[in-house]
């Protein structure tokens, strides 16, 4: 019985220094404050929709639905920000102008074809590469002319909205192929949204280049002291410029899922605030956003976290425009709570009971 | 407590996850002492010294203080600060681009607003006092590292200190400058302070401590009158063995013998970078370990961070084994099988958060390429090998490389350039801060790569160290080569000779 509790206590100070026990803490707190305030957050509903294939719905399917754009984000931020130092905060401008190629590639000159004009692979490649060489604006600005990344990337934060309406001559092109709707949506006959399945497949990808490259390596490494990888032969200014050019591609990623939720775009809507939820997500996974170490795991989850936070602030019919605030109280606390000096004292109040209960045994 | 001493610490234990770094250590300080801490890298010199100024906390023991009836509580600096503890570190803690009195004045209002007219009077006051050549009101950042040491010590003088902790002060000195050092360190003696000398010189201790006191991993292993404890005992009860002959092992290793002995392997003509120094000629052979060297400033690191390609080489040629090669970064020179340990650990060596393992894998891994990472496995094998060979004292392999003590990152670095199999090292002050014993193994690790074939250019500060490793030495004075000496000259004299540059002149 003593040894069990010792083991069971010892493998709890164990968790509370692990980088992911803050975003799985405050999920847990999240849950358990659902469970007790309305337990019907957790339905989880069997319908059809309007084209008759099979959909869940309930609070976790839109969590999982919407947290996964924020997950895709999360990956890019997370190396941008160990990297660099700093976050980009541009994403949301970006995935406008990511949606906007979309959009121009699908629909052509015309606004509202009644059909495609270009397959959606290629629209979708397009946007890739428009937004890789977006990500590669910053990342020049910020590796190579050493300006500060949340300055370097407040230009496109400004600029960006502006640039892809004047992709679409300012029109609002709409897509009416049903197969478009498919990525932000469902696929007929698989009742658990796309996004979460994209979300996935990125996160699988990071995880084998992370196995099989030494990107978690090398960003780290240059994160932590720039001048000390140089001369171990790395290439700080060009890890540096790849983060950015990575966190590109999410930003493609995401943008092709918002614009198919509507099959059309809001220029000034699309994906606003949504930079901050992303850099959120890092900070609540217990990054340090001065860059160096990374745990690519926490980020993610931390993003599916924010989701369920915003979810839950909805249900609770906390009104959009008062959104914000209340969900600023959460925040401070979860940043406060992975603070490492917090955490350092955490930890040793977790020792301090362990050697208690020692003298009582 | 007795009615001399200013402080004595009981029975001290701290320990970190996996390392026990302090156990039941006792210090004890009297007023007007120069008292020496020495001990080996990770003996837990700059644990106890942590301890007593509330950077870290003890897990268990005391600390009384003159004048207090009950155990002092010291949480924080700012606790030890009020009772009379002053520390000055190896690193200058002060405001560079402030004045001078400001840097003695920050932090210590009363929150009534500040006179800045009398702060400057009171600044200059106890400079004059100390014989300090600084003006108060001058940017801080206008003046050595020495005198901004010295302000330092102005500044915890000033704050009535009854403890003083000079924590490796001298490092960064020249000879001059340390004589000033000691001249303010026995004023201060003079008038009752009691100092606690964190050093690695030797030389340093005898000249002006009065008592030593020598940890051990972690123990005390006793406290000594400076006249009843010879250098050598003192070497070897900080070591915990007997000391083998120090003098001497340079003939221990035969020299390399085997193909290509005597060839050069590295040559350079007219190498210059954008470091500011003059264009200069090179060469290194096969097996032969030659040094750099001249007083701090004189372009040593400069020229051989020029062969690495660490500053921009903006003229010059170098060759390999006759046939020319192109160095503009790192990356090219590790590939023509240059390693370079520099002279700055903390910005230039190590990467603090990541592991020991990361750490030493990091310059063959490179290397081996972006898309070829070593496996766990390999890299574990690696580490163990090297903390190993090295007797690199750390809790494991993943334990972050920033809470190793300075001679065990320093090993981390060595050990990640030897894990490249390097045909030419350049080790730049390899043994700067570390303790007698880690020196004596590095120089002899040095002189074994060498006889198995390997090209070491070794630097230091200290030229007995030059002359037990070193078969030829290149001179430097202000930025430029000024001579070479080979067998034959290698003494002392002739080094101090040449780099002050009298006779070979033919004045």
């Amino acid at each position: 019985m003593e040894n069990k509790k010792t083991s069971v206590s010892a493998f709890f100070s164990g968790l509370v220094r692990k980088q992911i026990f803050i975003p799985l803490a405050a999920l847990v707190i999240l849950a358990v404050f659902n469970l007790i305030a309305d337990p019907s957050f957790f339905k989880i509903t069997l319908g059809y929709n309007s084209a008759g294939s099979p959909v869940l719905s309930g609070y976790l399917m839109t969590i999982l639905d919407y947290g996964s754009e924020l997950a895709i984000l999360a990956i890019g931020m997370t190396l941008v920000t160990a990297a660099s130092g700093g976050q980009d905060i541009s994403v949301g401008a970006t995935i406008a102008i990511a949606g906007s190629v979309i959009l121009r590639v699908l629909c052509g000159t015309n606004s509202r074809p009644d059909e495609l004009q270009a397959p959606i692979i290629v629209a979708f490649l397009a946007a890739v590469v428009v937004s890789m060489l977006f990500g590669a604006f910053n990342g020049v600005l910020v590796a190579y002319f050493k300006i500060q990344p949340m300055v370097a990337t407040l230009i496109l934060f400004t600029a960006g909205r502006s640039i892809a309406a004047w992709i679409n001559n300012n029109e609002l092109p709409i897509v009416s192929d049903v197969k478009f709707t498919y990525f932000g949506g469902f696929i007929p006959g698989i009742p658990i949204p796309t996004p979460f399945f994209i979300a996935l497949a990125c996160i699988l990808i990071m995880a084998l280049i992370l196995k099989f490259t030494n990107l978690g390596l090398y960003t780290q490494s240059v994160g932590i002291n720039e001048s000390s990888s140089r001369l171990n032969g790395l290439n700080p200014e060009f890890i540096k410029f790849l983060s950015f050019v990575i966190l590109g591609v999410c930003v493609a990623v995401a943008g092709l899922i918002k614009v198919s939720r509507l099959s059309s775009i809001n220029y000034s809507v699309i994906a606003k605030d949504i930079e901050m939820d992303a850099i959120l997500a890092v900070a609540l996974g217990g990054n340090a956003l001065g860059g160096g170490k990374f745990n690519m795991a926490a980020s993610i989850l931390g993003a599916y976290v924010i989701q369920f936070l915003t979810t839950t602030l909805y249900k609770f019919n906390v009104q959009s425009d008062a959104l914000p605030a209340y969900k600023a109280v959460v925040v401070i606390l979860l940043v406060v709570m992975s603070a490492p000096v917090v955490r350092e004292k955490f930890a040793s109040l977790g020792k301090k009971m362990k050697s208690s209960t020692k003298e009582v045994q | 407590m007795k009615e001399k001493s200013v402080l004595e610490m009981r029975g001290i234990c701290k320990s970190f996850p996996g390392v026990r770094a302090l156990s039941d250590v006792d210090f004890t300080l009297c007023e007007g002492e120069i008292h020496a801490l020495m001990g080996e890298n990770g003996a837990g010199k700059s644990t106890l010294i942590k301890v007593l100024t509330g950077v870290y906390e003890k897990d268990e023991g005391e600390i009384f203080l003159k004048g207090m009836d009950k155990a002092a509580v010291i949480r924080s600096p700012q606790d030890a600060q009020a009772l009379g503890i002053s520390t000055v570190y190896q690193e200058i803690t002060l405001c560079p681009n402030l004045s001078v009195a400001e840097n003695m004045y920050i932090g210590r209002g009363e929150r009534k607003g500040v006179s800045w007219k009398k702060m400057n009077e009171d600044a200059e006051s106890i400079l004059q006092k100390l014989d300090i050549p600084a003006k108060a009101n001058r940017q801080l950042s206008n003046y050595s590292i020495a005198i901004q040491q010295m302000v330092a010590i102005a500044r915890a003088v000033d704050m009535e200190c009854k403890v003083l902790i000079l924590d490796e002060p001298t490092s960064s000195l020249d000879e001059q400058e340390v004589e000033k050092l000691f001249g303010l360190m026995r004023d201060l003696k003079s008038k009752g302070v009691g100092i606690i000398f964190v050093t690695h010189f030797l030389d340093q201790v005898y000249e002006v401590c009065d008592k030593i006191t020598v940890l051990r991993d972690g123990k005390l292993v006793g406290e000594y009158e400076i006249q009843d404890l010879p250098r050598v005992q003192l070497v070897s009860k900080m070591l915990g063995k007997e000391l083998d002959d120090m003098s001497d092992i340079k003939n221990e290793n035969v020299a390399y013998e085997g193909p290509g002995a005597g060839e050069k392997v590295f040559e350079a003509e007219g190498l210059q970078s954008n470091a500011g120094i003059k264009p200069f000629d090179f060469y290194i052979k096969k097996g032969e370990v030659n040094g750099f060297t001249g007083l701090l400033g004189s372009g040593r690191s400069e020229c051989v961070r020029a062969i690495f390609g660490a500053d921009r080489v903006i003229g010059g040629t170098v060759k390999k084994n006759g046939k020319t090669i192109k160095i503009k970064k790192p990356i090219d020179a590790m590939k023509q099988g240059i390693a370079y340990l520099p002279e700055d650990r903390k910005v230039d060596g190590i990467i603090g958060d990541l592991s020991v393992r990361e750490n030493i894998i990091l310059a063959a891994q490179v290397l081996k390429g972006f898309f070829r990472p070593f496996s766990k496995a390999e890299q574990y094998k690696f580490a163990d090998e090297y903390i190993k060979l090295l007797e690199i004292k750390t809790a494991s392999a993943d334990t972050p490389i920033k809470s190793l003590s300075g001679g065990n990152q320093q090993k981390v670095i060595l050990a990640r350039w030897l894990l490249t199999h390097p045909e030419y090292l350049i080790l730049d002050e390899p043994t700067r801060g570390i303790d007698v014993g880690t020196k004596i193994e590095i120089q002899k690790l040095v002189l074994k790569l060498a006889s198995e074939g390997m090209s070491v250019t070794f630097i230091s500060s200290e030229t007995d160290e030059m002359l037990r490793t070193c078969s030829r030495l290149v001179v430097m004075r202000d930025r430029r080569v000024v001579g070479e000496l080979n067998e034959g000259d290698l003494t002392q004299n002739k080094i101090m000779s040449t780099i002050a540059g009298g006779d070979n002149d033919g004045e």
